[in-house]
């Protein structure tokens, strides 16, 4: 679904995003893992289409991140580190906005989004405006709304930044039901609890992938007892941090 | 739902195209008509503003001046002073508080601040008139706020005039026309320019902030995204803005002819013409503006600093830009709304047709097609 080689991008000296080379399977969870300035968004930005490469190639969904990016933008869904719907307007109002742009006909839309209301449990919340949900509904809500147009992939970055450890379990289980219809979900993460859950794991440092493979195996390689260990041991020898 | 004709354009794979950027757009403007109708206090703004500014200067901004207190000193008591004494007591401009005795008590009469004026004539008066065709009278005006001083004076001079003109066997008596504006009313001058002033403040400032928002709450990136084009963006983003400026228009309009009583003379469909043309001036500015700043406190900042003063003092409603040091003057050419102001003036109020102010259009347009140039070519279609 998704693979780079050598992928870089440079801001004049500074290298963001150094030679990044990985494959992402169809269906897999996919955490991005790095610490702070390490270089994920960046790199996340340029999957999207939003920032263009200095250096490298990379394919999503088998077109070319440089030439067809028209295509890709209808083929991904995205979640940003900010919260992004509009709080001025209700929750069905955003449902339908987002899905109209994605060019969902009326009856889709119509279906979808008493669909997506139902398996939230927003039925009371429906015509409420955004703003007025707590966090983590309003996370549940994003995401939601990132897959409504079912894309083969979705891309998170750190979905679950200031929510409680319970609505952040219910965010999972949203990203598996997504997994297992299919979709392709690549997750950046501050949070190591996270990281367990993916199937593979990349840790960034300093603009490199300095480690991938399975949780355990990473944490076999390492010796270590959890993914927070393994973090640490690759994060220390870090030049730049925020 | 598509209607029916819409339909059968649908099996060609590029009408399809077309149709759906067609719905896309509808559902991107009504979004935006969306979040201006459920922001009171923006509604308010948008509507309020040109309400509130057409009768503040309607009513409270007048160059007008009546029933202005005044003193008398009379020291001639003939028949001539009694006479132009009745005379501005007539007038409506002026009232008589009351006479005084001497010198000392014009000053106490100034000093107490009630007084506007006084009229001060010398012993003799009708003596002088008559015997030598020559008399004097003395104004004093209060001229700490010179422009009533002004107002006051020029007032008193044509009632002595018309007296003297009474008085004479010969009379040469000049017929005065104002030309467009008989009645000198201020209304002609400052209608067009509460018009530039409402739709520069209203497109250029809503446009910004409303696209500086998508980017500060991150909406944008969303967007950019999307398969929606960011040229479409602009565009369903200007749209709504458009429509409620012309909204803004009829407004004014509709209340200068009923509440001000002032016609329009010229073409209402030229006058519409050219405010869309202006509108849409003002919403490539908002669009430059948005597209250089990354926060909606910037963006109102430069667009009520770098729109509306500008508006003010260079577009001639206020101030006139022929006394203005020649570097102003040039300076004042690439204000859009200085021509804005120009062409409605000319519209409106001396009912010319386009073949007058085909100019200042072609200056607008210029400036539009610049604007529109500049700030699509700095759109940034990928952020960073």
């Amino acid at each position: 679904m998704i693979e780079t080689n050598k992928l870089s991008k440079r801001f004049g000296d500074f290298i963001a995003t150094n030679e990044i080379t990985f494959e992402v399977d169809k269906g897999e969870i996919f955490g991005f893992l790095g610490a702070n300035g390490a270089g994920k968004t960046t790199a996340m930005r340029m999957l999207c289409g939003l920032s263009t490469p200095s250096s490298g190639t990379a394919t999503i969904a088998g077109f070319d991140i440089y030439k067809q990016t028209e295509q890709i933008k209808k083929n991904i869904g995205y979640m940003s580190q900010k919260f992004s719907l509009y709080e001025d307007l209700t929750v069905i109002e955003n449902i339908r906005f987002f899905g109209g742009i994605y060019g969902l006909s009326n009856q889709q839309l119509k279906t979808k989004s008493q669909q997506l209301i139902h398996e939230l449990g927003l039925e009371k919340e429906a015509k409420k405006l955004v703003g007025a949900l707590p966090l983590g509904w309003k996370q549940k809500l994003s995401f939601s709304i990132a897959v409504l147009h079912e894309p083969k992939i979705v891309f998170l970055d750190e979905p679950t930044g200031g929510v409680d450890p319970i609505t952040r379990r219910q965010f999972w289980n949203l990203i598996y039901d997504a997994a297992d219809r299919g979709v392709t979900v690549f997750v950046t993460t501050h949070y190591m609890d996270e990281a367990e859950y993916c199937n593979r794991i990349s840790i960034m440092v300093d603009g490199r992938i300095k480690a991938l493979d399975t949780p355990r195996r990473l944490k076999n390689s390492f010796h270590a007892a959890s993914m927070d260990e393994v973090f640490y041991a690759l994060a220390r020898g870090a030049k730049r941090s925020e | 739902m598509l209607p029916a004709w819409m339909k059968s354009f649908t099996r060609w794979p590029a009408a399809q195209n077309a149709v759906n950027d067609m719905k896309q757009l509808y559902t991107f403007i009504r979004k935006e008509f969306a979040h201006v109708l459920r922001d009171r206090k923006t509604l308010l703004i948008l509507f309020g503003l040109p309400v509130v500014q057409i009768l503040i200067f309607g009513f409270a901004l007048t160059n007008e001046v009546r029933n202005a207190k005044i003193v008398i000193y009379d020291q001639a008591q003939d028949v001539a002073s009694q006479q132009l004494i009745s005379k501005i007591e007539a007038s409506r401009y002026f009232d008589i508080a009351y006479a005084v005795m001497d010198r000392a008590g014009i000053e106490a009469a100034f000093k107490k601040g009630d007084i506007r004026l006084a009229v001060i004539f010398p012993q003799g008066f009708n003596n002088n008139l008559l015997h030598t065709h020559h008399a004097q009278i003395q104004v004093i005006a209060d001229a700490a706020d010179p422009n009533t001083a002004t107002t006051l004076t020029s007032y008193i001079t044509s009632i002595i005039q018309d007296y003297i003109a009474s008085q004479e066997p010969y009379q040469i008596t000049p017929q005065i026309r104002f030309l467009y504006n008989p009645q000198l009313k201020g209304a002609p001058n400052f209608v067009p320019g509460v018009m530039s002033l409402v739709l520069m403040l209203v497109c250029v400032m809503m446009t910004a902030v409303s696209i500086v928002r998508e980017k500060e709450t991150g909406t944008m990136e969303i967007l950019l995204v999307s398969p929606f084009s960011p040229l479409m963006v602009i565009i369903s983003k200007a749209i709504p803005y458009l429509l409620l400026s012309l909204i803004n228009v009829i407004t004014i309009l509709l209340l200068s002819t009923f509440v001000l009583e002032l016609p329009i003379n010229g073409s209402i469909p030229l006058l519409f013409a050219e405010s869309i043309l202006f509108i849409i001036t003002c919403l490539t500015l908002g669009i430059f503006i948005s597209v250089k700043t990354n926060s909606q406190q910037v963006a109102m900042l430069i667009s009520l600093m770098g729109m509306m003063l500008p508006t003010i003092l260079f577009s001639g409603f206020m101030f006139p830009v022929e006394n203005m040091p020649l570097p102003l003057q040039l300076i004042s050419n690439i204000v859009p709304s200085k021509w804005y102001y120009n062409i409605v003036k000319a519209i409106m109020i001396k009912g010319l047709g386009f073949s007058a102010i085909w100019k200042e259009t072609l200056i607008l347009a210029g400036i539009t097609l610049v604007l529109l140039f500049v700030s699509f070519k700095s759109f940034k279609i990928r952020l960073s």
